[in-house]
């Protein structure tokens, strides 16, 4: 959960004061207008960025303690962002394969990419791909390297309608095992008792 | 560990399907060092002189074309950001993409340089010191040039400014890497030089990481 997180970029205060709690199983949908910090908040909450202000925490404790502890298997972030971080010389299978082997996951990517609709793809070079394609490969990572918390922004972007579905079937997985979600989405989704934060329109 | 080799062996994968980066700084070294004889003339007495001097220089030059790549491409398509969030210290990320781009570019440097140092009519002591210095040598260009890459990727068009931030850090490592050849082929004790670059190597390991790795947080927000 969040209090009062606040952040600044090039010297313009994006939002203030925002709070926002996500129990396990839970979701919460960032709606908001382009520049509103959706963006911005899902990179502080993945950590890349400093607040400008307040504080995040995780069960009662700061995030960055939780965050390094030698044996936090329990608590990781996945982070779908814009860029899908495919490789356009590896195969589709190798590109899988390197996140669920680096994050030592153990996971076979077959079923990640058969779930995703990609499977028939598997050993064609990523550059192929068409921009949708590449998205579900980037999407393809959220089951491949498991995390608790999913931040996706703008998941749905260049994705076909059945391709959205099949992502929105995703999310209610995760939610049904105690996992959580952050979605940044101009689209609507449909995410069942999905909390909504509306950050404001730039000042 | 295994996010750290998994790491290592997916950017020789990717250095190895492209192949432009490794061939590119070879044959810059090749070309570069032929260039001498032409304009310093054939004259033996001269390129035997000035040999270890100019692979030396050849090689941080070479080194250094690379050196844009080492970040850039995850830093564009977003897999910097995915590596921050794994299991791996971001230190130990850089250090493992240094050490995939000195085996796809410094070691294959250190492979040709005796070669070279034929076709510059170097003397035959100096051939093994020759190899054992570059060995040590550009592992620290790698990782030197890793802190100019982490500050300058953000950049558009960094390339001309990473050789104005790494190419004065290159110096220590030219004194002695010439020192230690010189040496051999006057038949000097070459162990000192050899023991510095050691030594400089052993520091650059964790401090140009720590340095590197400051540089890529900033870059990443």
């Amino acid at each position: 959960m969040a209090r009062g997180l606040a952040c600044v970029r090039g010297g313009r205060r994006v939002f203030d004061s925002v709070d926002f709690a996500v129990a396990p199983g839970g979701a919460l949908l960032l709606h908001g207008a382009n520049g509103s910090g959706k963006t911005s908040l899902l990179r502080i909450v993945a950590g890349f960025l400093d607040p400008a202000g307040g504080e995040l925490t995780w069960n009662g404790r700061p995030f960055e303690d939780e965050d390094h502890d030698p044996d936090g298997a329990s608590f990781g972030i996945a982070y779908v962002g814009h860029l899908d971080a495919v490789k356009r010389a590896l195969s589709v299978a190798e590109n899988l394969t390197f996140w669920a082997d680096y994050y030592g996951s153990g996971v076979t990517v077959a079923g990640a990419l058969d779930r995703l609709g990609i499977g028939h793809l598997a050993s064609l070079p990523a550059r192929f791909l068409s921009a949708g394609q590449r998205r579900r490969l980037g999407l393809a990572r959220l089951l491949a390297a498991p995390a608790s918390l999913w931040l996706l922004d703008e998941p749905t972007v260049t994705l076909d309608e059945d391709s959205i579905a099949i992502v929105e079937a995703l999310i209610a997985e995760h939610r049904a095992d105690g996992g959580m979600v952050m979605v940044a989405t101009h689209a609507g989704m449909s995410l069942p008792e999905a909390g909504i934060l509306t950050l404001g329109a730039a000042s | 560990m295994t996010a750290f080799w998994c790491l290592v062996r997916r950017d020789l994968r990717l250095a190895f399907r492209r192949g432009g980066d490794s061939v590119n700084v070879m044959i810059f070294f090749l070309l570069t060092i032929t260039l001498f004889p032409f304009g310093v003339g054939p004259e033996q007495a001269i390129l035997m002189r000035i040999a270890p001097g100019v692979i030396w220089v050849a090689a941080l030059l070479a080194a250094m074309l690379s050196l844009d790549g080492l970040f850039r491409g995850d830093f564009d398509d977003g897999s910097l950001d995915l590596m921050i969030l794994g299991p791996l210290p971001l230190e130990m990320i850089v250090l493992a993409k240094c050490l995939a781009h000195w085996l796809a570019t410094g070691l294959p440097l250190v492979i040709v340089a005796p070669l070279l140092a034929v076709l510059l009519s170097m003397d035959g002591e100096g051939f093994t010191t020759l190899i054992g210095a570059m060995l040590l040598g550009t592992p620290i260009l790698s990782l030197v040039g890793a802190i100019g890459a982490g500050l300058t990727v953000s950049l558009r068009g960094g390339g001309v400014l990473i050789s104005l931030l790494v190419l004065p850090l290159y110096i220590p490592v030219l004194i002695f890497g010439v020192g230690a050849v010189d040496a051999a082929v006057y038949g000097l004790a070459a162990r000192p030089h050899i023991l510095i670059l050691g030594a400089m190597l052993i520091a650059a390991l964790p401090l140009c990481a720590w340095a590197s790795a400051a540089a890529l947080r900033l870059s990443v927000e």
